[in-house]
Parts: structure tokens; sequence; C-alpha cells
């Protein structure tokens, strides 16, 4: 059965195993295989700290994306608290660290564990709520946890803070960007890998049925209750986890990073990205994520050559402007977002120089 | 003759999404005061024929490709669907498309659309006068009433807009045989007292055939059968396979099945 | 006892400058089933607009809110004409996710414009609507706002419910294709939503820059404190969203005045989620009629 083959001229599954495959050809494995070793091999050895720490916010910021994209084009659950689930993920394992003293290794799912129950209990209102009050319940979620890391000073510094030791992973120190890379990617190709799953199995199906039609996959004998809480509990644990990750990598953290803005950029992410699309989710994190550093950029360049005009006016709203924009753009005119870029493009490369 | 064609429709074709051809080239005359019913089965093309008529295509994605359709002196194939409803051409849609949240008066209302800001209360008369019905459920939301009097909401919605050539798509689709019967006899009477134009689109043959005055059949998207009403409710085919009269009353065997198949080919 | 009082009045013109921002945010949920994230830039433009003309061109009052008015009417119609028109049809995430990229732009390009500084309009409140009552004193702008707010909630409730405009735009919210099909102008009904919308969040905008004075982050966060609002008395309720407005105002100025100033800005978020646990569809919301 296995045949290392380019992809045939259409679709002719025969079997619902064959349909559910990731990869439609021993191609697409390989060239899996190639980019992980890319990834890992070559990526950390020849990029300057700079760019690692780019390539490293983005590996972090794309397990959050992913799991909101697991809630949001999944199971078609609207949540505008993603930030601050990330939040709670960066101050669980800020806390465990320092209050109790856990290691590295167990905070980071502890706190994943403990995001998904925070994610869990503000996804009740989703008994009863749906579509834009959900929405907006959501947001107010974000609204109460944000106070609680500014006020709950007992616990979380307030607005000061709390800063972290050095992770410390089998005896080696993650300081360095480098070394934290590997942490990091490796989590990352996990959860990816997790993820995809599972879409594939009962559950993803399940969440699948209850965003394309709710009261349908109720009369199916899905208990939708129980799969929206899952659905919210798994995307908070990807959350969290992607939190206590970056706790870990900035070495302090305030409540100011976990604010709306936030969850805003997550959800742009996913659907310039593509909704429903576990790559998306990847390609919409590196769009962000490189249009937020290329915005800043300019800014300092334009401040440099010009001092009168930086001092007179920031121009740090460009950045607020381009976002929207930027999703503004893709909303109207590629609505599926980068992975249907992605996909058109593969498919007219395939299919070059008969592109029918 | 010719003077009393309302609507003419020139072999047009119709096409979803710029690959999904639905009709092909179908023609078909429409006389004032006239009942016309349309028959087929399910996808022959029947809805799509009359949203192709009221411009309710485009939403969908569809489009005229070729023919025209004049109404009118108007051709009005690809027109807006405000363009069409102003002209006269009211669309009942299938499935009771009430408004839910409004009360019944107010769905009433909506259908004024076409003629904003004029009078209306004669008409809103009117429509109380032949769904009686409607009048105890009057200040009541469209969502809680029951089926039979959503199709009378959703008809006499129409027939606000003072149409010339009123579409029913499928009016009998899940109601009682009883109520069906009803709603029939006041489409006919709409008919008769209104002169109201009516182009009815059935799966329940008997009942349209018995109504109307003209008849066309669709199959796959073309008209395979024309004439008037009673004829067609004699044609031995229609008998079979809409009136679900066999021509001898026994079972047929599956050879003159395919005889019919053969000789629809032929149409 | 006076203290108390005080933070009654304070509550409920700031209650009322809430449901006045809520108002508009109904309006194109009515019509289209829009939530407008982009409320809140709305409401700036407005403000921004009336201090442009009023304090820096210096035309007369009057005119400058006149012309307020007419530019943000005409806002609405290019908003929609170009942003949303392309959308309708669209699935709901994206229709908010497009109203909040606006909300964005424009935050971003007021802010480009005029900083995060603080501006205030010049005096122009007759003092007649000042008036004192025992200790307490009830300045004119609260005075104002009360009777904008009881005008437009008027105009509003009389438009929606009997005016033949209202319904045919509730029509297209319930069921659009029907309304098509009856002749409803669809596409001239969300212009119609969006220009009237963005007209009364210039009034808001400009209520709230009397009170407080403008400051772009400001204002357009309380675009943000409208959902509370709308939630609470129901998102397709006028009513509510009045009363909605009123009771988190209170709630507001209650926290703030005897419990803490910190928790004043949660507590509508709270008693939100409060709400909805126990009534999904707000206090006066539209139960959705649901049959398959």
């Amino acid at each position: 059965m296995r045949r290392l083959r380019f992809h045939p001229c259409g679709n002719f599954n025969e079997t619902y195993r064959e349909e559910l495959t990731i990869f439609e050809t021993d191609f697409g494995r390989l060239s899996l295989l190639v980019g992980l070793i890319l990834l890992f091999v070559v990526v950390p050895f020849i990029s300057n700290a700079y760019i690692l720490y780019i390539v490293n916010t983005i590996g972090i910021f794309a397990i959050a994306a992913i799991g909101l994209n697991l809630l949001i084009g999944y199971t078609g659950q609207i949540s505008l608290g993603h930030g601050a689930f990330f939040g709670v993920g960066a101050y669980s394992a800020a806390i465990l660290s320092t209050k109790a003293g856990f290691p590295f290794l167990i905070a980071v799912p502890l706190a994943g564990l403990i995001t998904a129950l925070v994610g869990m209990i503000f996804g009740t209102p989703s008994i009863r709520l749906k579509h834009l009050y959900l929405c907006i319940a959501t947001l107010a979620s974000q609204f109460i946890l944000e106070y609680i890391f500014v006020q709950w000073e007992g616990l979380t510094g307030g607005a000061a803070g709390i800063s972290i030791p050095a992770a410390n992973l089998f005896g080696i120190d993650l300081g360095s960007d480098r070394n934290f890379f590997f942490v990091i990617f490796f989590c990352f190709s996990l959860m990816t890998w997790m993820a995809v799953n599972l879409t594939r199995t009962r559950y993803g199906r399940a969440f699948i049925a209850i965003r394309d039609n709710d009261q349908a996959a109720e009369g199916m004998g899905i208990p939708i209750f129980i799969y929206k809480l899952l659905a919210f509990g798994i995307s908070s644990f990807y959350a969290g986890f992607a939190g206590a990750l970056f706790a870990y990598y900035m070495i302090s953290i305030t409540p100011e990073p976990f604010g709306i803005w936030l969850s805003i950029e997550y959800i742009a992410m996913i659907i310039i990205g593509g909704l429903g699309s576990i790559p998306g989710s990847v390609f919409g994190t590196v769009f962000i994520v490189v249009l937020s550093e290329v915005l800043s950029n300019v800014t300092q360049y334009l401040m440099n050559i010009s001092p009168s005009i930086g001092g007179a006016i920031t121009i740090a709203p460009l950045r607020e402007f381009v976002y929207g924009l930027a999703i503004v753009l893709f909303i109207i005119f590629e609505p599926k977002g980068l992975a249907e870029v992605w996909r058109i493009g593969r498919s007219s490369f395939r299919l070059w120089p008969f592109s029918y | 003759m010719e003077n009393n064609l309302l609507l003419q429709i020139n072999n047009i074709s119709v096409v979803y999404s710029d690959v999904i051809q639905i009709l092909k080239a179908v023609s078909m005359d429409v006389r004032k005061s006239q009942i016309v019913s349309l028959l087929g089965s399910n996808g022959a093309g029947k809805t799509t024929t009359l949203k192709a008529i009221s411009g309710l295509l485009k939403p969908e994605n569809g489009k005229v490709t070729e023919g025209t359709i004049d109404y009118g002196g108007h051709n009005v194939q690809n027109s807006a669907p405000e363009t069409i409803t102003r002209l006269g051409i009211i669309q009942v849609m299938e499935g009771r498309q009430a408004f839910k949240y409004l009360t019944v008066e107010e769905n009433l209302r909506v259908g004024t659309a076409t003629r904003w800001g004029k009078p209306y209360k004669k008409d809103l008369e009117m429509v109380y006068h032949y769904f009686a019905p409607l009048v105890a459920r009057k200040s009541s939301l469209a969502g809680y009433c029951s089926g039979g009097e959503l199709q009378m909401l959703v008809i006499g919605r129409a027939l606000m807009a003072q149409p010339r050539l009123l579409l029913l798509d499928e009016p009998s689709l899940g109601l009682a045989p009883l109520l069906v019967k009803e709603i029939f006899e006041i489409i006919k009477r709409i008919n008769e007292e209104q002169g109201t134009t009516l182009m009815l689109v059935e799966q329940n043959a008997n009942m349209a055939l018995q109504i109307a005055h003209f008849g066309y059949v669709m199959e796959n998207g073309k008209i395979v059968l024309e004439g008037d009403a009673k004829d067609l409710r004699e044609n031995p085919d229609v008998k079979e396979f809409y009136l679900g009269v066999a021509a001898s009353g026994t079972i047929k065997s599956y050879k003159d099945v395919k005889a019919y198949k053969r000789r629809k080919r032929w149409l | 006892m006076e203290f108390f009082f005080q933070i009654v009045i304070t509550g409920l013109s700031l209650g009322f400058l809430y449901a006045l921002a809520a108002l508009g945010f109904v309006m194109i949920f009515k019509s289209s089933s829009v939530l407008n994230f982009a409320h809140g830039g709305l409401m700036a433009i407005g403000a921004f607009l009336f201090l442009v003309l009023s304090a820096w061109a210096r035309l007369p009052i009057w005119l400058a809110f006149l012309l307020t008015l007419i530019g943000s009417f005409s806002l609405g119609f290019i908003i929609e004409r170009f942003f949303l028109r392309p959308l309708i049809g669209e699935a709901l995430i994206e229709v908010i996710m497009l109203t909040l990229g606006l909300f964005y732009m424009i935050k971003g390009l007021l802010l480009f414009i005029f900083g995060g500084d603080l501006y205030s309009y010049p005096d122009f409140l007759p003092p007649v609507l000042t008036f004192h009552w025992g200790g307490i004193e009830v300045t004119g702008v609260y005075v104002a706002t009360f009777i904008i707010g009881l005008i437009f909630l008027g105009l509003f409730g009389f438009f929606f419910k009997y005016s033949s405009q209202g319904i045919y735009m509730r029509s297209v919210a319930d069921n659009q294709p029907a309304a098509m099909a009856l002749g409803v102008h669809v596409r001239r009904v969300f212009a119609l939503s969006w220009a009237i919308a963005a007209l009364v969040a210039a009034m808001s905008g400009i209520v709230l820059g009397i009170i407080n004075g403008i400051n772009v982050h400001e204002v357009s966060d309380i675009g943000l404190k409208v959902f509370p609002v709308v939630i609470l008395g129901g998102l397709d309720s006028i009513g509510g969203a009045v009363l909605g407005g009123i009771i988190i105002g209170l709630l507001e100025t209650f926290t703030g005045g005897y419990i803490s100033t910190g928790l004043r800005e949660v507590i509508p978020y709270i008693a939100l989620i409060i709400i909805l646990l126990i009534k999904p569809y707000g206090l006066f919301g539209l139960v959705e009629i649901e049959r398959v």
C-alpha cells in the first residue's frame, strides 16, 4: 500500500480510512520530515538572536492560536477571552514556580490544566448562550480576569507583576534563546500533532457537528454541553500551556500584555490564517507576529529619520491601523484566510501547466 | 391573442456559480388572469424557474445566461429583485418564510414595501377577508403560528403588494389534505376575483391541475410537456407519473416504465 | 444622604449616556443582526468632528452640531457601502471581526491625528439647565443627556414599532431572502441603518465629550461598555437598552462610591455574566424561536 506518489488527478478515496489520512501522498510526509529537520537542525543555528526571538514568539503564539482555532474554527464558539486565558497560564506558571517551587517540567503542563479549568468555568455560560450572547460573555471573562490580574496583589503581584527564575530542564539551563527554542518547538510540534489528530477523532467530528448545527448534533445524540465545555477546556489548555511557556521565556510578567488587545490579536491570527484549519493558525500567527515586528521597525525607522515628527506625534497608532486594515482586507477579499491562499497556490502549482 | 400575454420566457438557461447548469432552454408563456401550474419531480428546476423570474437567483450566485424573460415589454432577466417586485411580480417562497419575530399584521405590512408610503388599509381588509383565520392571530408573533396559518400569512403578505403576477412555490408543502384543499380554493378565488395571474409550482399535481388553466411539466431542467390543464389531466403519462393513477389500474411492468423513459428522451 | 443622592444622579445620567450609546448599536443589530464593535469608533469620530468644527473652526454651535450629524450620517453610509456590503451573507464571526478591524482602523487613525490628549469643548450649554435641589447640584449636561436620551428613545421606539420603514428593517433582520422576495430594498435598509446608527453614535460621543472631555482611548472604550448594557437589556430591545444603561450606570457609580474604584470598571461585566446565566436573552431580549 505504501507508495511514494504524487497527487492523483482527483479524489479517489475508497475507504473512510483513506479519507481521514492527514497526508494524501507520501510526498507530503516527506516534506513534513524535511520541514522538521530544517526547523530543528538548521533554523536555530543560522538565526541571530533577534530572528530567534521572533521565531520563538511565533512558536508560543501559534500554540495558543491553534487552541483558539479548535474552539472557534472547529466548534463554532466565539471567544473574546483567549488573551486572558493565555495570561492565566502565564500567571499560574509564575506562581507555581515562585510560590510553590515547582520545576519547569511540572509547572507548564499544570498551568495548562489550571487554565483549562478556568476556561471551562468561563465556558459554562455556553450551556444556554449562543452566538453573540456567548461572544459577549467571553468578553466579560476577559475583563474579569484582567481585573483579577491587577487587583489580587497577594497572588499576582499587581501591576508590578512577578519575576520567574530561569527555567531548568534536566539540568540544562533554558535561559538562552536557542535552548528555549528547542523546548518551544518540541511542544509546538507535539501540540500541533495532537490538534490535527483530535480533529479526526469522534471528538473532533462532534465539535464540527456542533459548529454546523448544534440542534441537529444534539438530535444525533451528541451531548452538546459537555462537548462545548470540552472544547473550551482544550482550547484554554492550549492557551495556558502557551502562556506558561511565555512566562518562562519572558522571565517576568505583568498584567499589561494580556489585555483585550491580545484576544483580538489571536482572533486576527486565526481569521487571517483560516478558520477551521490547523496549518492556517500557524500561518496567521507568522503573519501577525511578523507584521507587528515590521511595523515596530518601520516606526523606529521613521522616528530616526525625522525625530521632529516622531517627537510630536507617536507613530504607534500606525500599528493599530494596519492591524485593523489587514483584518478588514482579509475578511473582504479572502475570508478563508492564508490557508486557502496556500491551498490554491499549491494546487495551481501541482496542476501546472494544465491549470484546470 | 398576443395582447393578453403577461410573461414570456424565451429559451432561458440558468447557471449557478458559473458551472452548474439547472435550466436548459426553457420557454413558457403566461397569459393574463390565468393560473399556470408547473409540475415536476424534485430537482427538475421548477423553483429555479420561479427565481429566474423574480430575480432571486442573484443572492444564490445564479444567473440567466441565455434567453430573455419578457414581462409586459420589460426585459427582466437578471434584474434586481427590487426592480422586478416593483413591476408587480411577487414570489411566495417555498417553506413558509414568515418573519418569525414580527406579528402577523406587521408581516402583512412588509408586503407593502413595493409601494412604500401609500395607504394599505384596504388591502389589509382584503387579505383578512380571504384568510379569515389570520384575524384572530393579528397581533401574535408569526413564529408561534401553525403551518396552515403561516401559509395563509405568506400568501396574504404577497397579496398586500397588489401583484399582477404571483409566483407560488409549493403552497401545499407539509400541510394536511383538508388544509391544502382550503388553500387551493382560496388561490382559485383570488385568481377569479382579483384577476391576479398566478404561477403555481406544485408536487401535488392533482390539486394543481384542478385549479390551473394551463400546465407545464418539467424534468431535468427542461419542459417535457405542456398543454391545457384539462388535457394534461387526461394525458396517460401525467396520469401515471404525477397523478398516481395507472391507466389500467394495475401495477405496470417495468417494461412499460422503460417505454415512457424512452418516449421522454424524444421530448 | 446627600452623597447617596449625588451618586444616584450621577449614575442615572451616566446610565442615560450608556443608553444613548446603546441605541445606535441596537439600531444596527435590529436591522442587520450585526454586532458592531466599531461603535466606539463611530462615537469617537462624531465627538472629534464636533471638536474640530466647534472649537477649531469656531463655527456656531448649532451649525457645528448639524454638520457633525450630517457628516456621521454620510460616514455610516460609506462604511456600509465599502466594508459591510461585500460581506452580505457571510458568517457571523467574519462580520464581527470586520467591525473589530474597522474599530482599530478608526482608533489608529484618530490617535494618529489627535494623539492621546484630553480635549474639551467650548462651554455652550445654557445655564438654565443646571438646577439645585437641596444640597444636590444637577449640572446642565446631565439634564441635556436626559432630555436627548428621552427624545431619541421615543423616536426609535415609534420608528420600529409603527413606521413602515422600521418594520421593513425588522423584516430584513428576521429573514433576508423573504424580505427581498417581497421587494424590500435590502441594501437600502442596511445603508440606512448604518447611517442612523452612526448619527446616534456621534450624538452620544458629543454628549460624552461634554461630560468628560474627549480622549480617543476613553471614548472608544465606552464602545465596549455598550456590550454589557445591550446584553443586559436584550440585544434587540430599545427599552431594554435604556433600562440596561441605567442599571449599569447606577451599578458603576454605587460600586465606585461605596466599594472600590477598581471594581467599578469590572462590575458591569460581572453583572452581565450573572444575568446571562439566569436570562440568556437578557432582560427584554427576544427569545429565539427555533423550529427545526
